[in-house]
């Protein structure tokens, strides 16, 4: 069962050939089994899931089922949930339990999904590889067998593990510089950050307001078409989220590619691409063209500034956001403050990891007084030539496509001295975010034995035409399919 | 660009962090390339963009004015750290 599909293991609910509760036993076993070699896990909810489990049975049983009625899964653990412990891979919440739902929490449990766990992730989102956990990193399936200990990307690494492990056929993710797609593309798995506004950020702990944004995380675009179902939409809740309409996103999956546009950014396969990564990618977009694509080479003048404007926006941003975590209302406090700004200084300095520290100084300085309009503003009036491109790019083509990452996973703890270094992973994924557009990473093959990833970027609210793009593709290879060894 | 360790000191203070000097040494080199980074901006010409806070320049949207939030003090005074007669507690900050 583990090796099948969120829509496979619906029809087999479906058929009764197995029940809800028998189906988790099955997963929790496996994380029981597996997960001590990729710390994927954070919080097993073995107890609730299986009661859960059984609820949904029960809802079966009385004709109530949804396609998600029973499926396993497990929420990144940056998505509140009620009376389940929310860390976000930080000491400074480590025995945080909130008292509500994310409204994606709360979608998930109205349609009668169960949830096994909260995945491992980066501290606060920050961070390419899942190396800043306070919880430990994360590893990597692929690689394992050659004994190599390799990153699985981050923030959300141990969603992307969990699921190319096959710990669970899906789970939740989000994405402020690339952090759905990064993971995706370095374990072989299929992951969607929708369109800024789409998902609703309530509930979900914030990192960078303007660019956060909830997504899914599955094998294949099929499941991740069923996951959006239950996740896009309006919430009154969340002041970003947008008021608009929501296709079935699984309804246009099947529809032909024969005349779909497609655009190769020129500045995404420079020098920086390693030509083995290039020639996996450049393999992928001719089987489109077999499809029946168009493809005609285009370019993003401004997308060199993408890491430097993000650099400033996204950290400004983070140094506000994080400024709740005090040691007064909830979260880790230092032991005996003597005064109040001891109380808090030794509370952040003590719960705060070292990369979350580094972002909040970084954002502070950038929006402290005579820095502001050399910073902040100068990097949101770039943030709109970056949007502009994307804008005139789209005037051309449907879709444009290029490499998710530089090169495949690298190796734990080779670029953690240099936090340079490490933001230049996320070179292709972060003016996406920018321009608050949708994009995916996709399966597009292998190099040295690891995962490559075919990242497809669509205009506002193309999410469905994304989906079907990386459907067709799946439909004609098996790249998906792999498992690690 | 180099950033000085008075300028980390005073960023520390006004983002509440206590820094060891051991600290603000690993600072001054990670911030200053971080900067040398971002300095990459000033090259861009940005004279009459307008600065982009939303990507589908959303406004701040308004609800009808009716309670709609319930009283949940002791579900959230039950994980704070420290509290007493439904009070948060602190140090105490006047004598």
């Amino acid at each position: 069962m583990h090796n099948k599909s969120v829509a496979e293991l619906s029809r087999e609910l479906e058929s009764g050939k197995i029940s809800s509760v028998e189906l988790a036993q099955q997963f929790l076993d496996r994380i029981k089994r597996e997960d001590s070699k990729y710390n994927s896990f954070i919080t097993v909810t073995e107890e609730q899931a299986l009661a859960d489990a059984k609820s949904a049975d029960e809802l079966r049983a009385a004709g109530n089922a949804t396609p998600w009625t029973g499926i396993p899964f497990a929420h990144k653990d940056i998505f509140c949930t009620n009376g389940v412990k929310t860390t976000c891979g930080s000491k400074m919440l480590e025995n945080f339990v909130p008292p509500y739902n994310a409204t994606v929490t709360e979608n998930f449990r109205k349609a009668g999904a169960v949830c096994l766990g909260k995945t491992n992730m980066d501290e606060f989102a920050m961070g390419s590889s899942n190396e800043s956990s306070h919880f430990g990193p994360v590893t990597n399936p692929w690689g394992l067998g050659k004994g190599e200990k390799r990153v699985p990307g981050g923030s959300s690494g141990g969603s992307a593990t969990a699921v190319a492990a096959r710990l669970v056929p899906a789970a939740t993710a989000t994405d402020t510089g690339g952090s759905i797609r990064q993971p995706a593309a370095l374990c072989g798995v299929t992951g969607l950050k929708p369109t800024y506004g789409r998902v609703s950020r309530y509930g979900m702990i914030a990192f960078a307001s303007s660019l956060d944004q909830g997504g899914t995380m599955a094998r294949t675009a099929e499941d991740n078409a069923l996951m959006l179902n239950v996740m896009a939409g309006f919430d009154p809740k969340d002041s970003t989220s947008l008021d608009r309409e929501v296709p079935d996103y699984t309804a246009t999956l099947n529809e032909p590619l024969k005349g779909l546009r497609i655009g190769l950014p020129k500045e995404y396969f420079s020098d920086e691409l390693s030509p083995a990564m290039e020639e996996q990618v450049r393999a992928a977009v001719k089987e489109y063209e077999k499809l029946g694509a168009t493809v005609k080479e285009v370019s993003l003048p401004n997308a060199r500034l993408a890491i430097a404007a993000y650099y400033v926006i996204a950290p400004a941003e983070a140094s506000a956001n994080l400024s709740r975590f005090d040691g007064v209302r909830y979260g880790y406090r230092c032991e005996d403050p003597k005064d109040l700004m001891d109380l808090y200084t030794r509370t952040r300095a003590e719960g705060f990891g070292t990369e979350v520290k580094r972002r909040i100084l970084v954002g502070t300085y950038a929006l402290s007084a005579g820095y502001f309009d050399a910073y902040y503003l100068k990097a949101q009036k770039v943030r709109r030539l970056i949007q502009q491109d994307f804008i005139n790019a789209f005037r051309d083509v449907d879709v444009l496509m290029s490499p998710t990452t530089p090169s495949p996973a690298f190796i734990q703890g080779e670029k953690t001295s240099d936090p340079v270094t490490m933001y230049l992973e996320d070179v292709f994924t972060i003016a996406i975010n920018l321009a608050g557009i949708p994009a995916m990473s996709v399966p597009a093959g292998f190099v040295d034995g690891l995962p490559v990833g075919l990242q497809i970027i669509g205009d506002y609210f193309s999410e469905a035409r994304l989906l079907n793009a990386a459907h067709q593709f799946q439909q004609v290879t098996d790249w998906h399919q792999r498992e690690p060894q | 660009m180099t950033i000085s360790r008075e300028d980390i000191e005073k960023v520390a203070v006004l983002a509440r962090i206590r820094v060891d000097d051991e600290q603000v040494s690993a600072l001054e080199s990670d911030l200053g390339n971080i900067l040398d980074l971002v300095d990459q901006l000033s090259a861009a010409d940005t004279d009459n963009v307008e600065p982009m806070a939303h990507p589908l320049n959303a406004v701040q949207r308004l609800r009808p004015d009716e309670i709609t939030e319930t009283n949940q003090r002791e579900a959230f005074q039950a994980i704070a750290p420290a509290t007493e007669n439904g009070l948060y507690l602190v140090p105490r900050v006047i004598e």
